[in-house]
């Protein structure tokens, strides 16, 4: 009986242990974002939201918020779309070596974001186009879109086959059947590729770095902040970021998994 | 509408595998066609051939006085409902049902309207706002029939459509799915293994077997009169009588079996004429054999039988019966309910001329 308790109130302090090792620098981040003072180290000197205060009056910060988004949603919308038409076309029609293009559509994952950027940035040089927001979403579209085509890759099964079957034989086109049929039927992995692939490019900070120059996204800017010192102005931005990335993983969680769990 | 569908010499070989071998199938409009067989006998594929999805290797089918062989399951006048349905799961049921006529262009009152009158044909016009997976089994299959009907095909083709349903619900889908069939007039080619199903809904039966056609006809056809053993075989319980032909002439042939000698009218002899020296196999229903009782038909009597064994089926009692004669096989008979059936009980027995059927022996149709 003892020994249970014992055991029971071990594995407990393990799990605890183990969430307080990944959630306490956030905690740490988010409790000194509202710190009164200037710099963002113990002690907490009080409750203040000056800082998110200055973080909204910043216009630089501001303008790289928006550039992230800006980014973030349209590299993921061509991820999908690329992604949901390579997977459409592996897994419904008999390709030459199919195993070796699933192959070398997912190798970019392997690779480090650092040599893609090298890479990307090598190859921009040559084709002589300026640094730009541009670029930057051509990167994230490489590093995303091995992500998505996977995702809705596994989701296409032959039990999709019959329906899309049952589609052409009432009359529809090809296109038709992929746009008002299959499409809409992969929606919830279309929308979680998408929704993953948004949060990985909000994120990214070394392609963002290396394929940007006068327009820059919120990592960059957070970055060339930080190198001024600690200033409890960066935390509330992390914070904002965090934020941010939370509501979508909640977004995901409770509008897709929840639906796929009903159907 | 309706359309005759004619099935000219087509075959379908997958590698070395022949799927159908010169199948040859003529059905008139607004038939309602069953075709029978054991999984792998080629009817799923043949219906594949009518519904465009698979081309034949050789052949032609022609649907109303179109050459159709090469011909898109998008472009023909057939619609298919597949076995596992195959419903848009996104759509809802006024939708699904009304697909196949946005795709020819109507407008969304006017389709919505016309998909609403094909759920209310199925009985389901009060759900017309919900989804699939919010459906019973039978529901779903009924949504796919008003779906299929919607776009008004020449032929509809059924692809085991009441596989999936429990035993009582698939006799209650069976009739309203004949009784939808005799409304919209539509050719149906309908593919099962249940022959009480295809009993139940078929104008005329084909009986499949290793990509051949065994029999084609009405259900009592090809239940009385079976022209295969395998047609015979696969509809329902069966006796088989080995025998050989000693007469025969134009009218009757002289037969002898193990049981005895029969006189049957040259009729009974479904696969070919006889001929004197022809190995034969006689077919005997379980519930055509009598006992002793008098009739008006002539009846031959088949000797005595030992009772090893018997069960009360409800309607009949099933008995296992070993002839006394021959140590051969045993035979099965169903027994009125009223006769008292022991165990080792000799019984005589007589079957009526008209009800046995002779077909080739086995070894003699390979």
């Amino acid at each position: 009986m003892l020994r249970r308790v014992f055991i029971g109130s071990v594995s407990w302090a393990y799990l605890a242990l183990v969430y307080a090792f990944i959630f306490l620098p956030v905690a740490v981040l988010v409790l000194f974002s509202f710190q009164d003072g200037r710099l963002p180290v113990p002690p907490f000197n009080g409750f203040s939201t000056q800082w998110y205060e200055a973080v909204f009056a910043d216009r630089k910060l501001m303008a790289a918020l928006g550039n992230s988004m800006l980014v973030a949603i349209s590299s993921s919308m061509v991820s999908c779309v690329l992604g949901f038409l390579a997977a459409y076309s592996l897994a419904r029609y008999k390709l030459p070596g199919s195993a070796l293009q699933r192959g070398l559509l997912i190798a970019p994952m392997t690779v480090s974001y650092l040599i893609i950027a090298l890479g990307l940035l090598a190859l921009l040089n040559a084709l002589h186009m300026p640094l730009s927001l541009l670029t930057v979403g051509i990167g994230h579209v490489v590093i995303n879109l091995p992500l998505c085509f996977a995702i809705i890759y596994a989701s296409m099964g032959d039990h999709q086959i019959n329906i899309e079957r049952a589609a052409r034989d009432l009359g529809a086109s090809d296109f038709k059947v992929m746009a008002l049929v299959t499409a809409p039927m992969l929606m919830p992995s279309i929308l979680a590729a998408f929704f993953l692939s948004v949060t990985f490019s909000w994120d990214e900070f070394i392609i963002a770095f290396l394929l940007s120059r006068f327009d820059v996204t919120l990592p960059v800017e957070i970055w060339s902040m930080l190198r001024s010192g600690l200033n409890p102005k960066t935390n509330a931005i992390g914070s904002l970021v965090f934020l941010a990335s939370v509501a979508l993983l909640l977004i995901l969680e409770f509008s897709l998994f929840g639906r796929t769990k009903k159907q | 509408m309706t359309a005759p569908v004619s099935i000219e010499n087509v075959s379908k070989t997958f590698g070395h595998f022949t799927a159908l071998d010169k199948v040859s199938l003529d059905i008139r409009a607004g038939e309602f066609i069953v075709l029978l067989g054991p999984s792998g006998c080629g009817k799923t594929t043949l219906l594949s051939i009518l519904g465009g999805f698979l081309s034949p290797s050789s052949g032609r089918v022609v649907i109303g006085d179109r050459d159709m062989t090469f011909v898109t399951p998008a472009k023909r006048p057939t619609t298919t409902m597949f076995q596992d349905y195959a419903l848009f799961p996104h759509m809802r049921l006024v939708d699904n049902v009304g697909f196949g006529l946005r795709m020819r262009g109507l407008g969304k009152a006017e389709r919505d309207e016309k998909a609403l009158g094909f759920l209310d044909l199925v009985g389901l016009k009060a759900s017309a706002g919900k989804r699939p997976h919010e459906l019973s089994g039978g529901q779903r299959q009924r949504v796919a029939l008003a779906r299929a009907l919607a776009v008004d095909p020449e032929v509809l083709l059924l692809d085991e459509p009441l596989g999936a349903l429990d035993l009582k619900l698939r006799r209650q889908m069976q009739d309203e799915l004949k009784a939808i069939q005799k409304r919209v007039g539509t050719t149906f080619v309908h593919v099962t293994h249940d022959q009480e199903e295809a009993m139940a809904i078929a104008d005329r039966i084909v009986v499949m077997n290793q990509g051949r056609i065994e029999d084609f006809g009405p259900p009592s056809q090809i239940y009385m009169r079976p022209r295969s053993l395998f047609s015979a075989g696969f509809m329902g319980e069966v006796n088989f009588v080995p025998g050989r032909v000693r007469a025969a002439d134009a009218s009757s042939a002289e037969v002898e079996t193990t049981l005895g000698s029969l006189a049957l009218p040259a009729a009974n002899f479904t696969a070919k004429a006889p001929k004197a020296g022809d190995a034969i196999t006689l077919t005997i229903r379980p519930e055509h054999f009598r006992g002793a009782e008098k009739s008006d038909d002539p009846m031959f009597a088949l000797g005595d039988a030992r009772v090893a064994g018997s069960a009360f089926f409800g309607t009949h009692y099933r008995c296992h019966l070993q002839p006394c004669a021959t140590d051969g096989d045993a035979l099965v008979a169903h027994l009125p309910q009223s006769s008292d059936v022991r165990d080792g009980e000799i019984v005589p027995l007589a079957v009526r001329a008209a009800d046995v059927v002779a077909l080739p022996a086995a070894s003699a149709t390979l």
